[in-house]
């Protein structure tokens, strides 16, 4: 018997490695080769030989070995001994058990033909392979090691049963065939309803924990003292009216001390700081959204429609302390791009009131930053474009006041006195100029009364001077030397707004509440240099544009808008809103936009290059409510516009509304070029 | 019965309160003591008022006998609201219990008895 596979496997076993021949070995390498069958164009297998095997010689190798298979266990032990009971002594057991069960397998079936089956129950066959435990024996059991053991299996017990069968023919009886490995099986299953499962979870009844400790001493203390106050009770109960005095009397004196502590409480500034803080920590979660939209939020349809454009709402800003009052000025700062003040007032004669002056950040919407409250009604307001911290505030009853945010208290830093030189009427604009030869900072403000007034900030005083009466018919220049003893005479043209030229720092434009817009001079103060005829009711807001100096542009409550060159009294162009325009405002970064905020609640922004005559955005913005006024912030794309219910709405203008300049042309050509345009000429470059 | 008991006490209160003025030697304070007072309490007003007299009926029943007042408390308390109830009735204890919340009483009574019900499932 030749032990091929084994030695290949287990070469080093030493009992069954010896009785293998080397001959047989190489053969069976040999085979291994061929094994494959027509696989002669593989490349020779080399022999790998392990790193310790003998080195034999030729002939060694060719020496025959003869391999003698007995049925001796060599696993079995040789030496058993057991205690003899009868002999009382330890005997060594010449009985070894050389037997050794390799498989074992259970048949449940039998071949048809074979007369075993014939059994007349089904027979369950006990099928041993017993092998002496030669060479072959560990053959087996490494090979039941391996992965495939149940084909082995199964062909030892295919073979085992077909011998088995045979021997064991004669003791089993005969009888009819029952199984014949035609199986017919037949089952079928029913549905199970699918399981579910439904549960809620309540909410346990709230807990809380109590600690005490019971001893006779904390009882008797809890009676006497319920007992003391039972006598105090007793005590007062008689005394009746003098003891209900007398609580209210506590009542009073409780009250003035909290909120004198309450005082204290905010004017620390250690934590007025960190409260600070905080409210920006609060408004920036609650706001994370519109911030987000603010910094990223461009509208798509803008590249589909490139000729409109949209405006986005973002933060509003209320106040709720001036809640029925109405927005009545809008001043960015020029240096914090997120600051601005509101004026808040009345437009409406009947119900007038204090006013206030509010400073918001786009940083916090909920809450104004600071507060002024004035004896009037606060009709405008204007940022000094250098000293940040400068308001000047123009109010209902005519007076002028200067604001400063570096002011500790809330007080005014000046504010006009009624007798020098107070407008009689509502101021309705303020504006800063640029400081005078001495260094003072100056600001005009023009109001009904039908002066323009430049007041300049001294050391402790308001001085004021009448730039210009405002004279409603302004004669030719003979007759102003005849009439000039009797000028009280003339009635003076209500002014309603103004602006300076931004090049020519005495030239400036003044549009009244008659519709007539006059162009003055500070040198001349009882003459007109132009007067512009086109608007029939009251003017609102005049502006004249960023870039080309000499085009200014009219709001007025005849629903127009209208576009001037300051050198011409008639319009170049004139837009219908179809609705009293409130305010109206350049933008910062182009020439050719405006926006203008009307009393039906819609924004119009106007692009000049891209339509001269529809508004390339028109969006109602606010219902039920007028829009008084509107500022472009100068740094962000961000509008500013106010109604009449004291609501300050910030818009995000869409990409097309800030285009800036297309082909390249300096800013002032572009509009140039459109007026040339309108006027019916061809544009130059 | 309950009701009639707890008046009868409470006015004794009454009536300790005047006397125990300043200077009343010990016993005489201590005799006074046998009202009821709620030390602890976030019942209900209605509860609460069923309550202390459920714990003075109890109590009055089995004087001596804490437990079985213990016992009566937390039966009585278990039928008029529901399951889980609790009584401790001791002249020195100390407790740390965790409670449904407005089902909590703690009272003394008695000068020398400190009673505890709660309600914990």
């Amino acid at each position: 018997m030749k032990s091929v596979r084994r030695t290949k496997i287990a070469p080093d076993a030493p009992t069954l490695g010896r009785t293998a021949s080397m001959h047989s070995l190489r053969s069976a390498n040999g085979d291994d080769n061929n094994g494959g069958g027509g696989e002669d164009w593989l490349p020779p297998k080399v022999l790998l030989k392990p790193a310790g095997q003998l080195q034999l010689t030729e002939t060694e190798l060719n020496e025959e070995l003869t391999r003698i298979l007995n049925a001796n266990n060599p696993h079995a032990p040789q030496n058993i001994a057991r205690f003899n009971h009868r002999e009382r002594v330890f005997k060594a057991s010449p009985n070894v058990d050389h037997l050794v069960v390799h498989f074992e397998f259970d048949g449940y079936m039998s071949y048809k033909n074979v007369d075993e089956s014939s059994a007349p129950a089904p027979v369950k066959d006990s099928v041993a392979v017993v092998e002496p435990p030669s060479g072959e024996a560990g053959t087996a059991t490494e090979e039941a090691g391996t992965p495939t053991p149940a084909a082995e299996a199964g062909k030892d017990g295919g073979e085992g049963l077909e011998e088995k069968a045979k021997e064991e023919e004669q003791k089993k009886p005969k009888g009819p065939l029952r199984n014949q490995f035609n199986f017919s099986e037949r089952a079928s299953q029913t549905i199970n309803n699918p399981f579910r499962e439904r549960w809620t979870n309540t909410e346990p009844p709230p807990q809380r924990t109590l600690s005490d400790t019971v001893n006779q001493w904390s009882i008797y203390d809890a009676y006497v003292e319920d007992q003391l106050q039972k006598e105090k009770a007793k005590a007062k109960a008689p005394a009746g009216g003098a003891g209900a005095k007398g609580l209210k009397d506590e009542d009073k004196n409780i009250l003035p001390t909290e909120t004198h502590t309450e005082d204290v409480y905010y004017k620390n500034t250690d934590l007025r700081r960190a409260l600070i803080i905080i409210e920006r920590m609060a408004n920036q979660n609650t706001f994370d959204e519109i911030a987000q939209d603010y910094k990223y939020y461009e509208d798509a349809s803008d590249d589909l429609t490139p000729s409109k454009g949209s405006l986005l709402p973002l933060w509003k800003f209320l106040c709720e302390k001036e809640k029925r009052k109405q927005v009545t000025a809008l001043s960015w700062n020029s240096r914090f791009s997120d600051f601005f003040t509101v004026g808040y007032g009345s437009y409406d004669f009947s119900n007038q009131g204090p006013g206030m002056v509010a400073g918001f950040t786009l940083k916090n919407p909920s809450y104004p930053e600071f507060l002024y409250v004035t004896d009037s009604g606060v009709m405008s307001l204007d940022f000094h474009p250098q000293h940040h911290s400068m308001i000047a505030v123009g109010l209902y009853d005519g007076s002028v006041a200067v604001y400063s945010m570096q002011e500790k208290s809330d007080a005014p830093l000046f504010k006009s006195a009624p007798k020098a030189g107070k407008h009689t009427d509502p101021v309705w604009q303020v504006s800063w100029q640029k400081d005078d030869l001495d260094g003072n900072a100056n600001f005009f403000s023009i109001s009904t009364d039908g002066r323009v007034t430049q007041w300049t900030l001294l050391k402790t005083e308001l001085n004021h001077t009448d730039v210009i009466k405002l004279r409603l018919e302004m004669q030719s220049p003979q007759e102003i030397e005849g009439s000039i003893d009797d000028g009280q005479l003339f009635s003076l043209a209500g002014g309603s707004c103004f602006d300076f030229h931004k090049q020519l720092d005495h030239l400036f434009v003044v549009g009244t509440e008659e519709g007539k817009i006059f162009k003055c001079s500070k040198e001349y103060n009882n003459q007109y240099l132009l007067s512009f005829e086109g608007h029939q009711m009251s003017v609102y807001a005049v502006r004249y544009n960023h870039f080309h100096h000499n085009v200014f542009i009219s709001a007025s409550a005849d629903w127009t808008v209208k576009l001037w060159d300051h050198d011409e009294d008639k319009p170049i162009m004139s837009f219908d809103l179809n609705s009293s325009v409130g305010d109206i405002a350049w933008a910062p970064y182009s020439s050719t936009v405006f926006a203008a905020a009307t009393a039906d609640g819609k924004v119009c922004v106007f692009d000049l290059a891209e339509n001269k005559y529809e508004p390339i955005s028109e969006q109602q913005v606010v219902r039920k409510a007028k829009l008084t006024h509107i500022s472009f912030n100068p740094f962000e794309p961000v509008l500013l516009v106010g109604d009449d219910k004291g609501q300050v709405i910030s818009l995000k203008l869409s990409p097309n509304l800030r285009k800036k300049n297309k082909s390249g042309d300096d800013e002032a050509t572009k509009l140039k070029n459109i007026i040339l345009i309108a006027r019916g000429q061809s544009p130059t470059d | 019965m309950a009701d009639l008991g707890s008046t009868a006490n409470l006015a004794a209160a009454d009536k300790g309160a005047v006397a125990a003025a300043p200077g009343t030697d010990e016993k005489d304070a201590k005799r006074n003591f046998n009202y009821p007072l709620v030390k602890i309490c976030d019942m209900a007003e209605e509860l609460r008022v069923e309550a202390v007299d459920m714990v003075v009926t109890a109590v009055e029943k089995h004087p001596g006998n804490f437990e079985a007042a213990a016992q009566n408390i937390k039966e009585l308390m278990d039928k008029r609201c529901g399951n889980s109830w609790h009584a401790v009735v001791g002249e020195g204890y100390g407790f740390e219990v965790t409670h449904e919340m407005r089902n909590l009483l703690y009272m003394y009574f008695g000068g020398n008895l400190g009673v505890l019900v709660w309600k914990a499932s």
